[in-house]
């Protein structure tokens, strides 16, 4: 695929790309990435909605860049030199952040650094970023950041309505009638699995497949197909090898 | 010996990597339904925990602190476990082969996980020292090989059992996740008492 072609696309096209993210390819429910934030930070909308905007700032700055660099970079040491870039930005937002919001830094506290390693953000320079023109990266990015902030915000509300009584830290709910258990741990993972299932069956309705995780160790992430393909081709070298 | 337990405990139980503390759920979510994979990945993940742990502390302690660098800490880091699993899978592949044989293949797959980077982050965070640390990430591979071997097992018998089409597969283990959860939350109460 050559850039050109690419700069022939419509309005249309980009629209889509930036639209795909939001729901249909909704990177939490819909292609199961970056679980592990959108469990642990997802119990206040405050937590949520500032772990989704770093996110973004990170996903859309990263796939800008790798995109400008998809031509330069190797294509045997792309993968380290696409988790220099991401760590260079989260590494920025962590600044940032520690400059300007003390609060939120340490709400974010040991997800905020793990940012680096979320799925999403190597996943869509693996998928995405990395064959597309930089305009159709940084749209990419934006769709995907608004649909993880979503999923993130649409967690929370329920997570914080429940467990806490409260929505941004306004309470709503009277204090006995809260329920401890969706502000705990136990309660993101029931309220992640209960939202999957009915976006399963709203995919089901609309004839769309499930949401899932391919049978291999990273789940999700796109990387593991690329790391699963080179092994399997050590293997089959090895195995010549051997025979010869 | 008292602080050692008791870190290795609340490494294990009360702060289980996967169920409270929410790393390495891919991993958990995709390996984790044959035991064989299950055991392996949780092994080669707690070797590299570990030796990352051995690395990363004095470059941050030594070099990162006394430069006053901390701000590079999540960059150089993550760079760290790449460059390791990297060179210990090839050291693997030509000194130890069997050993190569049994966790060569989860190798390149721990890079990304979230849960070598947590770890060596958390021991920064909270100031461990060297052989705490190494303690530390000892007990948080061990707990996340206990996850990953109690789900294997659970997940063929989930299987098996009749529930409505659209919970089937990852809603219906995050269900599953959620329970033993709440039932992990049971143990901060006996890491209390235990060791005070």
């Amino acid at each position: 695929m050559t850039s050109k072609d690419n700069i022939k696309s419509k309005k249309s096209e980009a629209l889509d790309v930036f639209r795909r993210g939001l729901i249909r390819e909704n990177p939490v429910f819909r292609l199961v990435l970056g679980m592990c934030s959108s469990l642990a930070v997802s119990s206040t909308l405050i937590g949520s909605l500032s772990m989704g905007i770093a996110v973004l700032i990170v996903l859309v700055m990263s796939n800008i860049i790798i995109s400008l660099l998809r031509n330069v970079i190797s294509d045997s040491i792309r993968i380290p030199a696409y988790i220099t870039v991401i760590a260079g930005f989260v590494s920025v937002v962590e600044m940032l952040l520690q400059a300007f919001s003390t609060e939120i830094y340490d709400l974010l506290g040991i997800y905020l650094p793990l940012i680096v390693v979320n799925c999403i953000i190597l996943g869509r320079a693996e998928g995405f970023a990395n064959k597309n023109p930089v305009g159709m990266a940084a749209l990419d990015g934006l769709g995907m950041g608004f649909g993880y902030i979503i999923a993130m915000v649409s967690i929370a509300f329920i997570r914080e309505l429940l467990g806490f009584g409260s929505l941004f830290g306004i309470p709503i709910i009277p204090e006995e009638y809260h329920i401890l258990l969706f502000s705990m741990p136990a309660g993101g993972f029931i309220v992640v699995g209960i939202m999957m299932a009915v976006s399963n069956k709203i995919a089901e309705k609309l004839g769309k497949p499930k949401a899932g995780l391919k049978e291999d160790a990273c789940g999700g992430c796109p990387v593991a197909a690329h790391c699963q393909a080179l092994r399997s081709n050590d293997l089959l070298a090895e195995g010549s090898e051997e025979a010869n | 010996m008292k602080e050692i337990l008791s870190i290795l405990f609340i490494a294990i139980l009360v702060e289980n990597y996967v169920f409270i503390k929410f790393l390495g759920i891919c991993p958990f979510l995709g390996v984790s339904q044959k035991v064989d994979t299950a055991v392996g990945m949780s092994a080669a993940v707690i070797f590299v925990m570990v030796l990352a742990t051995i690395v990363t502390w004095p470059i941050n302690h030594f070099i990162l602190e006394k430069l006053r660098m901390q701000y590079l800490q999540t960059l150089v880091f993550i760079l760290i476990i790449a460059a390791l699993v990297q060179i210990v899978e090839t050291f693997m592949k030509k000194h130890m082969v069997s050993l190569y044989q049994a966790l060569g293949i989860y190798l390149p797959l721990i890079t990304t996980n979230c849960i070598v980077l947590g770890v060596v982050v958390l021991n920064v965070q909270r100031n461990y020292g060297f052989f705490t640390s190494i303690i530390n990430s000892l007990g948080g591979g061990i707990g996340f090989l206990l996850a990953m071997f109690m789900f294997s097992g659970l997940r063929s018998k989930i299987d098996e059992a009749d529930i409505p089409e659209f919970f089937e597969g990852l809603p219906i283990t995050l269900l599953a996740a959620g329970l033993t959860a709440l039932s992990f939350q049971g143990f901060v109460g006996v890491a209390e008492n235990l060791f005070k």
